[in-house]
């Protein structure tokens, strides 16, 4: 499977993300510049990672999402390449308008640095396929913007067709109906803010996340 | 010619940071403040005879964000 991590001024799980990547896929992820515009030919899989790109000036991920690279990210997953976007990079991917929904300053107006307990909701997705529908896992979150916001309609909508592919056990930044990560309607874009990549193996405390990998270089088929 | 963008929050899109004002002000005692609200003030330099339609394609492709925001413009 050949994958790339998108890198933009003020990333900073570019390099964990890489290293889950590799170990779970058996090879190292391009490593993409934002200002490039086009991505390496053959990649299957783009991460947009955790971060604070451009200081989250304006709005978080606003000016990343803007950037060459997300134009080029934006063309291809319209014929399916898949993305999956962590913390700042579901962000990225809201402001891209590759996800519906925004995501807001938490509503307890901290920085929340904690492990937290999600949901599988969705288990049919090529990112969650290695968990069950209903499974309980453990994943770091680390943001002061991951309140997820979107209109009741888009809520419902979301719901309707599950594109909810996480929940919050417990609500720990005000999201709409405790919404920790959403799919596209495609099913080829999942965004979240709990961090898969830091959970990959029994050093990190656990490695619920590594199946989200594993799940799809199994999707992939390579 | 100098522009003011004035980003704001749709009504109805919770504003935690208003809320924590408006909580402060009514501990400084002041009686009566039953809402704020925060948003974002953008002072742009254009070039003269910009159109009316490129600002606002400004304020719709980046300076706000049209799901949770609304935006006024200005023209100083």
């Amino acid at each position: 499977m050949k994958t790339a991590v998108i890198v933009f001024p003020g990333s900073n799980c570019d390099r964990d993300i890489a290293v889950a990547l590799e170990q779970t896929t058996g090879h190292a992820p391009h490593m993409v510049w934002h200002r490039d515009t086009a991505l390496p030919a053959g990649v299957e899989v783009v991460a947009v990672p955790g971060g604070f790109s451009y200081g989250d000036y304006l709005r978080c991920g606003a000016i990343a999402s803007r950037s060459p690279i997300m134009q080029a990210v934006v063309e291809q997953a319209a014929r399916g390449l898949k993305v999956l976007g962590v913390c700042n990079g579901f962000q990225v991917l809201t402001e891209a308008g590759l996800l519906p929904g925004a995501l807001m300053r938490n509503a307890g107006l901290n920085f929340v640095c904690r492990d937290v307990a999600l949901t599988v909701e969705n288990a049919g997705t090529a990112f969650t396929r290695g968990y069950s529908a209903g499974e309980r896992v453990s994943f770091p979150v680390a943001h002061h913007d991951g309140n997820y916001f979107a209109d009741a309609e888009t809520l419902d909508r979301l719901e309707g067709e599950g594109q909810v592919a996480f929940r919050y056990a417990e609500n720990v930044n005000g999201s709409a109906r405790d919404i920790a990560g959403i799919v596209s309607a495609d099913g080829n874009v999942l965004g979240m803010m709990p961090h898969p990549e830091r959970r990959i193996e029994a050093a990190h405390g656990g490695d619920d996340g590594r199946r989200m990998f594993t799940g799809l270089l199994e999707a992939v088929g390579a | 010619m100098k522009l003011r963008i004035y980003v704001t929050l749709k009504p109805g899109v919770l504003d935690p940071q208003g809320k924590a004002i408006e909580h402060a002000l009514s501990g400084l005692g002041f009686s009566g403040v039953d809402s704020a609200r925060v948003g974002k003030l953008i002072e742009l330099e254009v070039a003269d005879g910009t159109a009316d339609a490129d600002v606002d394609a400004m304020c719709r492709q980046l300076l706000a964000n049209t799901v949770i925001e609304n935006y006024r413009i200005e023209r100083a």
